[in-house]
């Protein structure tokens, strides 16, 4: 049998990585109560005040249409602030303590990566309590393809923070990736807007978002409309994961300690 | 159990470490000693295999650092000049994930973090949040972090930066506990020069990358002549001529009423002296490592040194 030891001791550290990320998840409580309430202000002020004068395709009430939206939001706000919340680490040298730890660069982005996608796991969860409460209701076979949907979206974006972050070494960096990463990514995904009817420079730039496909998916599992397969919407949401992780681990192999 | 070959480290214009060449033995408390910027980090970094060297190699527990880098990291400890442990996580938990990182196994890992608590006196505080320690209990924990797996070597980067003095003594008796119980190689940086004196069997003296000194604690204070002795004379003239004779006087200068000799034991040959010569008061200080590294290089590393880096930050604000 192959070394059940190693195997052991490499399940240990990607444990341990992971471990770190969930504590401190639940003990940031001001992280943890903003990237929760930011989601529910825009399905609720936003949802609710557009209803009325919207009207989108489907003739679906705007607040359920935005919903899937919703949920994409609040993976692409905790998985690209995750990611680059390694600037901090950084700053305050817990990284470095990892990095002259016997764990390779590849395994610390592995127990990153599945932190990110954690908590975006957890962030969702609440989403779809809320969602049950305004009406939403899932199959179990729903249930199971939204979870999916988000752990690969999680996993694709968590990674590009990582990315990103992994070059940055001041705090001003993360102010950038607010503004240029994660506002468009959500924007342009068509999570607040059908995207069918849209004028061609949009649709190019939303074509390439990544975000734009998980919605598209989400809304296809929840709601049952969709402009793409969910199959076609996998497999972009795949092809993007596989990207994003090998350019993530890529830029941790190359990250300098200190 | 580690071995420097002209090891280099090149920043754009400034050579932090240059070409240093170096030994040390299984067992031994190595001190480097040197100012702000003198490349001690740096020379630690590269040990640690954080830092690509420029130019040189080394190895450390016989493995090389750039061939083998996942080894060294087994073999080595670390505790950063900047405390690193998470602050959101408890003492406990901080060992615990660092523990599993270095692959301590299951059967020893429990025993293994209480162990490093209890030498570093945190048991009591070990479900306590990081941020809730003092300067000093952080240090300590990054101690017994740096233990949990039972590393050969030990680096330590100016452990006791920014201590009182209380707590200093403290972490030296941590550090003399450490040598007697886990026959470790330790590597120490400190600007203190009584700590050095205190722990290390052996300084190196850095200066702007190089070694300009490397030797025991005693022998570098012999480099400036033994001990000094002041005295004041009764009989100034005629005893001048006495002291010039005697054996164990090696220098002798008058200075204000006063006459200084340079010594080599005082402590055992003041009585000696006394015998010849009639005096109203004697005084004897013994050479510090100061005086050796104020010869060395002109400097004072005291006055850089003294306070910790807050006292530092302060000081480039005045200016
Ligand atoms: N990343 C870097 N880029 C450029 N220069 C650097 C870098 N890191 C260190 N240096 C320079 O290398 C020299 C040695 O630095 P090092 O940190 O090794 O000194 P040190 O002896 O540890 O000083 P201290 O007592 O202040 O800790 C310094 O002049 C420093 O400015
Ligand atoms: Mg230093």
């Amino acid at each position: 049998m192959y070394n059940m030891t190693s195997i052991r001791v490499y399940a240990d550290k990607i444990y341990a990585l992971w471990l770190r990320e969930v504590k401190v998840f639940f003990r940031e409580k001001s992280r943890l109560v903003a990237s929760t309430f930011t989601p529910l202000l825009w399905l609720f002020v936003i949802g609710s005040g557009f209803s009325s004068s919207t009207s989108v395709a489907h003739s679906i009430d705007y607040q359920k249409f935005i919903f899937p939206g919703i949920i994409c939001m609040s993976v692409v706000f905790s998985a690209v602030f995750f990611g680059s919340y390694i600037i901090w680490d950084r700053k305050f040298d817990f990284l470095k303590s990892v990095m002259v730890a016997p764990v390779s660069r590849s395994t610390i982005f592995t127990g990153k990566a599945f932190g990110g996608m954690t908590n975006s796991l957890i962030q969702v969860s609440i989403l779809l309590v809320v969602g049950l409460i305004i009406g939403i209701q899932f199959s179990p076979l729903a249930l199971v393809q939204t979870v999916v949907i988000v752990l690969l979206l999680s996993f694709a974006l968590t990674s590009l923070g990582l990315t990103l972050g992994s070059y940055m070494t001041s705090l001003e960096g993360f102010q950038m990736i607010i503004s240029f990463v994660v506002f468009p990514l959500f924007f342009l995904s068509g999570a607040l807007f059908p995207i069918d009817k849209l004028p061609q420079w949009l649709s190019v730039l939303t074509t390439v978002d990544p975000v734009t496909y998980a919605v598209d998916a989400l809304r296809n599992i929840i709601l049952g409309i969709g402009s793409h397969p969910l199959g076609l919407d996998l497999l972009i949401l795949l092809i993007y994961s596989c990207v994003l992780g090998a350019l993530g681990t890529y830029s941790f192999k190359k990250m300098k300690a200190v | 159990m580690i071995r420097i070959n002209n090891l280099t480290k090149r920043y754009e214009k400034l050579t932090a470490v240059d070409n240093l060449s170096l030994d040390i033995e299984q067992g031994e408390v190595f001190g480097l000693l040197g100012q702000n910027g003198a490349g001690k980090t740096t020379v630690i970094h590269m040990l640690a295999t954080l830092l690509k060297p420029t130019s040189g190699s080394a190895t450390v527990n016989n493995f090389d650092i750039q061939k083998e880098p996942e080894k060294v990291r087994t073999s080595i400890g670390i505790v950063f000049q900047v405390p690193s442990s998470d602050d959101l996580l408890t003492g406990y938990e901080n060992l615990q994930i660092h523990a599993m990182l270095y692959g301590v196994d299951p059967s020893i890992r429990e025993k293994r973090i209480q162990d490093a608590l209890e030498l570093v006196g945190l048991t009591e505080r070990k479900d306590d949040q990081v941020k809730k320690y003092s300067g000093g209990m952080r240090r300590r924990l990054e101690i017994a972090r740096g233990l949990i797996h039972s590393p050969k070597v030990l680096f330590l980067d100016e452990p006791t930066l920014g201590l009182d003095p209380s707590s200093r003594e403290t972490m030296w008796k941590y550090i003399q506990q450490l040598v007697k119980q886990e026959k470790l190689t330790i590597i120490l940086t400190t600007h203190y020069m009584e700590e050095a004196d205190m722990l290390c069997n052996r300084i190196g003296i850095m200066d702007k990358g190089k070694i300009i000194a490397l030797d025991t604690p005693t022998n570098l204070k012999l480099m400036l002549g033994g001990d000094i002795v002041k005295l004041k004379l009764k009989k100034h003239d005629s005893d001048i001529t006495v002291l010039k004779n005697l054996a164990c006087v090696k220098k002798i200068e008058s200075f204000d009423g006063y006459v200084i000799l340079g010594v080599d034991d005082a402590k055992k040959n003041i009585p000696e002296i006394l015998k010849h010569v009639d005096v109203e008061s004697v005084e004897s200080s013994s050479p510090t490592l100061s005086d050796v590294f104020l010869k060395l290089t002109g400097k004072n590393i005291k006055e850089q040194a003294e306070g910790g880096f807050l006292e530092r930050y302060v000081q480039y604000d005045k200016h």
